[in-house]
């Protein structure tokens, strides 16, 4: 891809290159006025958070752009605790008489609960390991840069009779939270997404990359994947419904486990609402199988602090199939007499906390491998519409979509008809035979995880639809 | 306001774009909830901004920015106009809108009672109330209720002339009780999952819901559900709630009917849709009792779709989707109506906020009431399965296969509820189960629900939609697809 003039080699965040966003002292100058303004009209305690992003994307259908947008927007979001009760305004109006207006409608908002007991004061001041997020050369993307991109994509798809739809966007984000009792946490990032169907008629298939240096995203390389995947699907058999060896490509390895984590969550166990409640410290997977939370691994990203703004811990989820730990927020913490483990979502909520960079263990194996130890199976794309059928047995239910190749005595041998699944999450990860090493996986039903393609035997397809 | 959205389209003008429209808006939103008799979320919110769509070079650009200084907008405003030219770098034909009139109007939705005005103690009084009444049942493991506020004010103004204002104001509501028992956990809401119902409305809203008498019976049902009888597997009679039918249009109807779908612009994500342009005014898509319409007016009821202008400036309609059985009609835009033809767009363009680009979303899809009393509908069903209150939902890209469960199941036999059913669930093809509809309830069970959280589009939106339904009855449905075993 074509990267603008002098951006190459410039990694790191360099105040003079991302004039989009606020500078530094300008966001903590933001934080600094709400705790002074805050302090002034005799508030407790203080949290501001400032959110910031400057996102541009560019979309395709039909081997041309139809839609290409730009959004900036700076959002101050201020909790108040007085007497025990807390509450949260946000504005996006950053004057002070909007941020002293936002403070009073906090205030408001909390003087109207009841006062809870169980209300933790804020954390004091924290130390953050360090992360380096901000890529300059994805932050100097222009809409010409992607434009030019989604142009050869689509002059691809052209030639080889085919139409391609799709997202080229990049843009860069930052977040700062501080409290009124010495708290200060900042993280900055930039991220990049190519995403391409190639649609040659009654088929399709796809190709998605995400991450925070644009140059790790090789638009054409995905065009081709896609192209080649949607030629072999062109045309179809119908298999019967039932249970079948299946590889899931990473991409439908993360759209379904992305349904797991929630569950790991220490407020969901304490609700009664988990499918781990009686099941932690249980054979619950293979043993083949292990999971942890961990901002700090190369391929994740997101800021190392929670939304109250404690550091983000590496947490071991399962180990050789055994849920051995989940993750807390302070106030579930408290409950449960452990320690916080920098999960929690900004307060107040329901929902406590979940983990949010998930990284499989993963194993040696590799896609070619699967298929070629494969006596009869299915190759699995990309999944789609997954839904919670049962939430103790974590049954989820979707779509295969885009590919799903029937592979016989280990090659492809053609393509297959869209099938519905209800499986089990916890059934199929005691039936994964083999793992390719685990990558940086994107889909569009769950975030960006650490996963790795896998093969999986007895895969419950349900019913077949039409294409 | 309309001075900006004015320097705003100016500049836009002179930076050399053919055509031009901006969305200033203000939203203000409030939400609330509790669980377990706590107060959970307590939170409020506004947001203003501009967003400046233009057409330059044949192509589209859009920019937002919540700068509202004329500098601000008028940077904004170039930079729309740099991205479409941008966009014709990879462009395969110019855009051509179907013609339009101008219009100058203000508008606002009717509420009775502004939330924002009802003190949130007392707001917070009845959700800890009704949480209390839920949290008596012996069994009830989590309870949860929720209420949410929004109040948005938009200025419309566009290149050719237009000048709206329009304040919407919405209120949603609804409570909870799970029970978790053994290996299960069982749920049950009102007056609908996931929010409960959503409406065009003020705080009226909240009080037709008599949370207090409906507290306790769902929260006794998610407790009795665990000894309830597993749902059958079989082929058969089947009668859906008209909260359930509602999201049943929503999937089956009312998304492959988006001709930006249609047309494969939504291919990369939302998919496309098996209604291409020749099943129009041919598709048998429904039996000959089955009446769909795209309502966005006030006279369609006040629901999550109504509207006086679309955010493209397009007056609200009517627009018939199914009649008597036949496919008659897609949702369009100024630009996919001129693509096939048709002389004006049907008025369905819709934003989340100023920083999105209006895209094609569902108005009211409505199914027309029928003829039915309900306890002639059941009195007629020798034997069925009532369906009501959706647990979870998905089809296909091409919205041809679907499957759908349901929070609580009533075994219909002899013409009566005879037990309680858990884990419901049903699938299908969409044209086949629409076509196998033979009984629709008349209008005193019809019901405008509302779907809050409708996701479309790149970036993604999530957009409110209503869905006017009472219950009805299907023929020869598979049930029991989601938890057979085999």
């Amino acid at each position: 891809m074509t990267i603008a003039p002098g951006a190459r080699g410039k990694i790191g965040r360099k105040k003079a290159e991302h004039a989009e966003l606020l500078a530094p002292r300008e966001l903590r100058g933001i934080i600094e006025t709400v705790l002074r303004l805050a302090k002034s009209t005799g508030v407790a305690e203080t949290e501001v958070h400032v959110d910031e992003v400057a996102d541009a994307l560019t979309r395709f259908a039909n081997n041309a752009i139809h839609q290409n947008v730009f959004e900036r927007v700076v959002t101050v979001s201020i909790r108040t605790v007085n007497g025990g009760r807390t509450a949260r305004a946000t504005t996006n109006r950053l004057d002070e008489d909007s941020l002293l207006a936002t403070i009073e409608a906090s205030l408001s908002l909390a003087h109207s609960e009841p006062r809870d007991p169980r209300l933790l004061p804020m954390p004091g001041k924290q130390r953050y390991r360090p992360v380096n997020r901000f890529v300059q050369a994805t932050a100097a993307l222009t809409p010409e840069d992607r434009a030019r991109a989604v142009r050869l994509a689509c002059d691809l798809a052209a030639k080889k009779g085919q139409v391609a739809a799709g997202i080229f966007s990049s843009g860069q984000s930052q977040t700062a939270v501080g409290n009124s009792r010495g708290l200060f946490a900042t993280y900055c990032e930039t991220h990049s997404q190519f995403s391409i169907t190639m649609q040659e008629d009654p088929a399709a298939s796809w190709a998605k990359a995400d991450f925070a240096d644009v140059r790790e995203i090789h638009p054409q390389k995905l065009a081709e994947r896609a192209s080649e995947k949607a030629h072999l699907a062109v045309k179809t058999q119908e298999l019967a419904p039932g249970r079948y060896t299946v590889i899931l490509e990473p991409a439908a390895v993360l759209d379904l486990v992305g349904f797991l984590f929630y569950d790991f969550a220490a407020t969901a166990v304490q609700d009664k609402r988990s499918c781990l409640n009686n099941r932690m410290g249980k054979q619950l997977f293979g043993k083949n199988i292990s999971i942890r939370d961990d901002v700090f691994h190369p391929l994740q990203k997101g800021a190392p602090f929670d939304g109250e703004g404690m550091p983000r811990q590496k947490v071991l989820l399962v180990d050789c199939g055994v849920p051995k730990n989940l993750v807390y927020s302070r106030a579930s913490a408290k409950t449960a007499r452990r320690k916080p483990t920098g999960h929690g979502f900004a307060l107040p909520n329901e929902y406590g906390e979940a983990p949010m960079n998930l990284v499989f263990s993963g194993g040696d194996s590799s896609v070619e491998k699967m298929l070629a130890s494969t006596d009869r199976g299915l190759l699995v794309t990309r999944l789609w519409y997954i839904r919670e059928v049962d939430p103790y047995e974590k049954v989820m239910t979707g779509m295969t979509r885009d590919g799903l190749f029937l592979v016989e005595n280990g090659t492809v041998t053609g393509a297959v008809k869209n099938f519905r699944f209800n499986q089990s999450l916890i059934e199929m990860l005691k039936k994964v035979e083999l793992m390719s090493p685990a990558v940086r996986a994107t889909g569009e039903e769950s975030f960006e995880m650490v996963v790795p393609a896998m093969m999986v035997r007895d895969f419950h397809f349900s019913e077949v639809t039409k294409f | 306001m309309w001075d900006l959205c004015t320097y705003a389209l100016e500049t836009a003008k002179l930076r050399g774009a053919s055509y031009g429209d901006v969305r200033l808006m203000h939203l203000r939103q409030r939400d609330l909830t509790t669980k377990n008799g706590q107060v959970g979320t307590l939170a409020q919110g506004e947001s203003i901004g501009i967003g400046v769509r233009v057409l330059a070079n044949g192509t589209w650009g859009f920019a937002s920015t919540d700068r509202l200084t004329r500098e601000g907008v008028a940077a904004c405003a170039a930079q729309a106009v740099s991205i479409a030219k941008a966009s014709a770098l990879a462009k395969r034909s110019n855009v051509v809108l179907a013609p339009e009139n101008a219009y100058v109007d203000s508008w606002q939705s009717p509420f009775r009672k502004d939330p924002f005005e009802i003190p949130v103690e007392t707001q917070l009084a009845l959700l800890l109330a009704a949480d209390g009444e839920m949290r008596k049942v012996k069994g009830v493991t989590l309870t949860e209720t929720s209420m949410q506020f929004r109040k948005i004010d938009s200025w419309f103004a566009s290149s050719i002339g237009s000048r709206i204002h329009q304040r919407k104001v919405i209120s949603g509501c609804g409570i909870g009780a799970t029970s978790f028992q053994g290996d299960e956990i069982q749920k049950r809401s009102y007056p609908n999952s996931f929010g409960g119902q959503h409406a065009l409305e003020g705080y009226e809203l909240v009080e037709s819901l008599d949370l207090m008498k409906h507290a306790p019976v769902i929260a006794d049902e998610a407790a009795a559900l665990h000894a309830a009888e597993q749902c059958p597997e079989k082929f058969g009679t089947l009668i859906l709630a008209g909260n359930q039918l509602g999201l049943q249009i929503h999937e089956s109807i009312g998304h492959p009917i988006e001709l930006d779908r249609v047309l494969g612009q939504e291919a990369n994500f939302a998919g496309t849709s098996f209604l291409t342009l020749d099943q129009l005014n041919k598709l048998k898509y429904a039996s000959s009792i089955v009446n769909v319409v795209a309502d966005a007016r006030l006279d369609h009821g006040r629901g999550l779709g109504t509207f006086a202008y679309d955010d493209e400036g397009v007056p609200a309609q009517c627009t018939d989707i199914i009649k008597d059985g036949t496919f008659r009609g897609y949702l369009s835009n100024r630009e996919t109506a001129r693509l096939i033809g048709l002389e004006r767009s049907s008025g369905t363009m819709r934003t989340e906020s100023w920083n999105r680009l209006p895209i094609i979303r569902m108005t009211n899809v409505s199914l027309v009431p029928g003829t039915w009393d309900y306890d002639d509908l059941l009195a007629d069903t020798a034997d069925g399965i009532l369906m009501d209150t959706n647990r979870s939902w998905s089809i296909d890209d091409r919205r041809y296969q679907f499957q759908f469960s349901t929070e609580i199941g009533w075994e219909i036999n002899g013409g009566k509820k005879v037990r309680m059913l858990k884990n419901p669930s049903y699938s299908g093809i969409t044209t086949e189960f629409w076509n196998s509809c033979d009984a629709i309830c008349k209008f005193d069970y019809w019901t405008l629900w509302g779907t809050p959280n409708c996701g479309k589009g790149q970036p993604m939106q999530t957009m409110g939609t209503g869905h006017g339904a009472a219950p009805a009855r299907f023929r020869k449905v598979r049930i029991g697809t989601a938890f057979s075993k085999q």
